[in-house]
């Protein structure tokens, strides 16, 4: 099994999502650089963190319309597993794959810290680990990580349960409903403003736990399930 | 254009054996800058004892290397950008994160962390002079965030300090470590016929006489002298650098910063023995008409200097191409021992690199300041209602909580922040090899003005304490040393006197100066900056088991190491509740603090504690209650057992005596035991 990192010009999290892949939860994961319009050979896709093109224009935009983007669009729709973090996440968004945008947080200043997401669905290909409603430590670091969508999405995304995170000991940037991350219809493809990469190992998790992890192995266990079956 | 002395100009004359012309004055008059060529203080630069068994590349270079073991080095260098933050705070921060990360990667390897030590004048209140500052203060911070964040190196630690004598002002260190391969360390030679590229931004007017404008009291805003950030492209240039590293092809690097090409092709044509010829109408210039001049002092940022072989060449321009960054070859290296510099073919400028590069040095009068006798006694201020003082010294912005600055950087990007800002004495950052690196910058310059050689012992001390409590052993400093205009006896004597404690405590310890920056003329209208060096200390953690945090555990017996003795100029105490400026700043010395530190560490490595936490600002109480607060734990303390030869109980409270360590055990009988042999 072999998971793509898509690299853009101010991707920054992709050598920690590369590194907890390949060192910690034992899935080959392979970088993948944005011009790249055929993929190949893989069995889902990590949009990583970072400030892609400088988050010119608007954060996520210009990445949205790279040949990696258009690419993993049409990967997505065959039912590839997709997981955009943090500036992933808006790239997502920017790209239509998810509904909905990612504004600059309430308290108008970037934010870095840690924080608690409860666990809302747990039928995702990146929640599956976790039980429903567990909580785990992660920290979030962003400046435009502010969830928003209109009344009748937010009603929706409830209704098809693709709210898969939220924010449960306090609320880092104001999002809707403390929204963290959420999914498409599908459940195949999902964002989340918390870096899961960063709480994946105790020894740099401020809670000691490196819980997060389990966002990766329940990718490793849904990706093993679907190939036995 | 003047910036050149009399006696320079006439000393360049004679080593040339004619008239320089004006683009030969501009560029030495940009290398020998006292902000370049460090003309004042090299010869006392020279006293610091710079080798130690870890010392691969000393200072000198553009950051120090050390061998932390098993093939792998780390790399460190400081600097400030204080002119131009005061001026424009957000691009002067981030240029100055952006000069500090090339540093690191001038030398192979991948920047892992950013350290600042921001000095203002206080925040609080109404006044105009306070809503300056927080203008100030916000600004740095926004800058540092912006360019830290979006090249994706975790600013994990520093110190902030607020003080009057930083009014209109404000002093914005940076410090950066990088982590690499032994055999990837740039070896910085050149052959004849080499190729010099020039990569990065393209060039233009902005920080034009940046290092000229940075060695002159700040009269007047000059905005053009700030250069202008671009971190995405520095993020760029970071990758392509570093994929250039790792294939092999490059020779030698070199950053752009202050002096822009005229210090980077003079200093690299000297370190490397070659003369260079360089073509200016190669350079990719941001506006048209820029003169030959311009060209070669201009300061804009995210430049860098490759030099590379005619093999290597079209690999290099690949990696370039790849990352779309913009460069051009500017010319050679040369069997001659000039830089000689072109604009259309026609030689503008040529002269040997090793008169640009050394700049002749200055003969600067010493003598000790007259208000050193005067601050020398105080008045002794009214004891004080102790919970009172504590809480104000606990809410003094200089001691407060900095959460509102570290939250406001990206300190986990990389995955290797393990002891994380506001969690310990030092940032504590992992390693490729296994080991850890702890880090911590300090300065005291209420401490340095009432004596700056016993206030700069004391900043080694601290720095040394701090990363003693995570469980490091300290493996080197590196030195920022910020004064007034050298050309002041007074303030010249200071930064001697500083010198000096260096040199005297890190020969003492054993411990190497691998890098530092020297930075004069930090003066206003209103006066110069109280001396202000800040050393950053580096310690290595072998094993995860010793690092050790300041939180206090449930249940815990408190010890306290080291003297309490009413020492209390320069003290938060005196200072910031009792506004007064005076008396006998805490003495080291020497053989105790490295007794009380070794000590500290044998506790901790042999696993007898479950908390340290180094004793300074603020002194013990203030200290017990950051350990407290870190634990969510209370603690009853008998202050009467600490050993002290203070009379009063404020002294012993808040003084701010040197050499102090409190660790948290749930084996007092072991730490007895240990502490008493």
């Amino acid at each position: 099994m072999k998971i793509g990192i898509a690299v853009f010009p101010g991707s920054n999290c992709d050598r920690d999502v590369h590194h907890v892949l390949n060192n910690v939860v034992g899935l080959q994961a392979d970088f993948i650089w944005h011009t790249k319009d055929r993929i190949s050979g893989y069995d889902a896709m990590i949009i990583p963190g970072g400030f892609a093109f400088g988050d010119r224009l608007r954060a996520g935009i210009i990445a949205a319309h790279s040949p990696i983007v258009q690419e993993v669009k049409r990967l997505a729709k065959d039912g590839m597993p997709v997981l955009g973090i943090c500036n992933g996440f808006q790239i997502l968004v920017e790209s239509g794959l998810l509904p909905g945008a990612l504004l600059m947080n309430d308290s108008l200043r970037f934010v870095c810290r840690w924080t608690k997401v409860k666990v809302q669905n747990n039928h995702t290909p990146f929640t599956q680990a976790f039980s429903k409603r567990e909580e785990f430590n992660i920290p979030v670091a962003h400046g435009e990580g502010r969830y928003v969508a209109t009344p009748d999405i937010v009603k929706d995304l409830k209704k098809k349960n693709q709210v898969v995170l939220q924010y449960s000991h306090d609320d880092p940037n104001g999002s809707t409903d403390l929204i963290a991350a959420i999914c498409n219809e599908q459940g195949n493809v999902m964002g989340m403003m918390p870096h899961p990469e960063r709480a994946s190992e105790s020894i740099i998790s401020a809670s000691g736990s490196g819980e997060a992890i389990g966002i990766f192995r329940s990718l490793a266990s849904f990706l093993e399930q679907r190939a036995v079956a | 254009m003047g910036v050149l002395t009399e006696g320079e100009l006439r000393y360049l004359q004679e080593k040339l054996g004619r008239p320089a012309n004006e683009v030969e004055q501009d560029i030495v008059g940009a290398e020998w800058s006292e902000h370049c060529s460090y003309k004042s203080s090299k010869k006392y630069l020279r006293l610091l004892p710079t080798k130690g068994k870890r010392v691969l590349v000393g200072p000198g270079y553009d950051a120090g290397v050390l061998d932390v073991g098993d093939g792998y080095v780390l790399t460190v260098h400081i600097e400030s950008h204080n002119h131009p933050s005061a001026v424009e705070p957000f691009g002067g921060a981030a240029t100055g994160v952006g000069g500090v990360i090339r540093d690191i990667m001038s030398m192979g390897t991948r920047p892992i962390a950013v350290f600042d030590a921001l000095r203002f004048a206080p925040i609080e209140g109404k006044s105009k002079q306070a809503q300056k500052s927080r203008w100030l203060f916000k600004n740095v911070v926004k800058g540092i965030a912006d360019y830290g964040n979006c090249i994706g190196i975790p600013t994990v630690g520093g110190e902030i300090e607020f003080d009057p004598s930083f009014e209109d002002y404000c002093l914005v260190d940076v410090a950066s470590i990088g982590a690499g391969k032994k055999e990837e360390v740039i070896s910085n030679r050149a052959e004849v016929g080499d190729f010099l590229v020039l990569a990065g931004g393209s060039t233009g007017r902005d920080g034009i006489h940046g290092a000229s404008f940075a060695s002159k009291a700040l009269e007047a805003e000059n905005r053009s002298a700030v250069q202008i950030p671009d971190p995405f492209l520095e993020k760029l240039l970071l990758e392509a650098t570093m994929e250039a590293v790792r294939q092999g092809c490059v020779k030698a690097i070199k950053d752009l910063g202050g002096g822009g090409l005229s210090c980077c092709l003079s200093e690299t044509s000297d370190s490397l023995g070659r003369g260079f010829d360089v073509e200016l109408l190669k350079v990719r210039a941001r506006e048209a008409g820029m003169t030959p001049n311009e060209l070669m002092i201009s300061e804009s940022q995210e430049r860098m200097l490759f030099v590379t072989d005619a093999q290597k060449l079209p690999e290099l321009q690949s990696i370039l191409d790849k990352y779309e960054i913009g460069y051009s070859v500017l010319g050679k290296a040369e069997g001659h021992e000039n830089l000689t510099v072109r604009h259309a073919g026609k030689v503008v400028a040529d002269m040997p690199s090793s008169l640009v590069a050394h700049a002749p040095l200055a003969d600067r009068a010493s003598k000790r300041p007259a208000y050193l006798d005067r601050l020398k006694k105080a008045r002794q201020p009214r004891p004080a209602n102790l919970g009172r003082a504590l809480l104000s010294l606990l809410s003094n912005p200089t001691i407060a909580g900095k959460s509102w600055v570290y939250q406001q950087y990206d300190h986990e990007v990389g995955v290797r922040t393990v002891v994380k800002p506001g969690a310990g004495d030092a940032a504590v950052m992992r390693l490729d090899n296994g080991k850890f690196v702890a880090a911590k910058l300090d300065g005291n310059s209420k401490h340095c003005y009432l004596d700056p050689y016993q206030g700069t012992l004391g900043c080694l001390s601290e720095g040394v304490r701090n990363v003693v409590c995570t469980g490091a052993e300290p493996i080197g400093v590196v030195d920022h040393l910020q004064f007034g205009s050298p050309e002041d006896p007074e303030i010249f004597w200071t930064f001697a006197q500083a010198v000096n404690a260096i040199v005297d405590y890190c020969n003492f310890m054993e411990m190497p100066v691998v890098g530092g920056k020297v930075s004069f003329y930090n003066e206003t209208a209103k006066g110069a900056i109280k001396p202000s060096p800040v050393m950053g200390t580096l310690g290595l953690i072998d094993d995860k088991k010793w690092i050790t945090r300041p939180a206090l555990g449930h249940g815990d017996t408190i010890f306290i190491v080291g003297e309490t003795r009413p020492e209390m100029g320069g003290s938060e105490y005196y200072e910031y509740v009792h506004g007064i400026t005076g008396g006998p700043v805490p003495q080291v010395d020497l053989a105790t603090d490295r007794a009380n530190g070794a000590a500290v560490m044998k506790l901790i490595r042999n696993g007898l504690v479950t908390c340290a936490h180094d004793c300074s600002k603020g002194g013990l109480a203030v200290a017990l209650a950051e350990m407290a607060v870190a634990g969510k734990t209370g603690f009853k303390v008998e202050m009467d057992k600490a050993p002290s030869t203070c009379k009063r109980a404020d002294e012993l409270l808040f003084s701010e005596s040197h050499s102090r360590y409190i660790v948290g055990t749930s084996k007092p009988a072991e730490v007895e035991q240990l502490l008493k042999s």
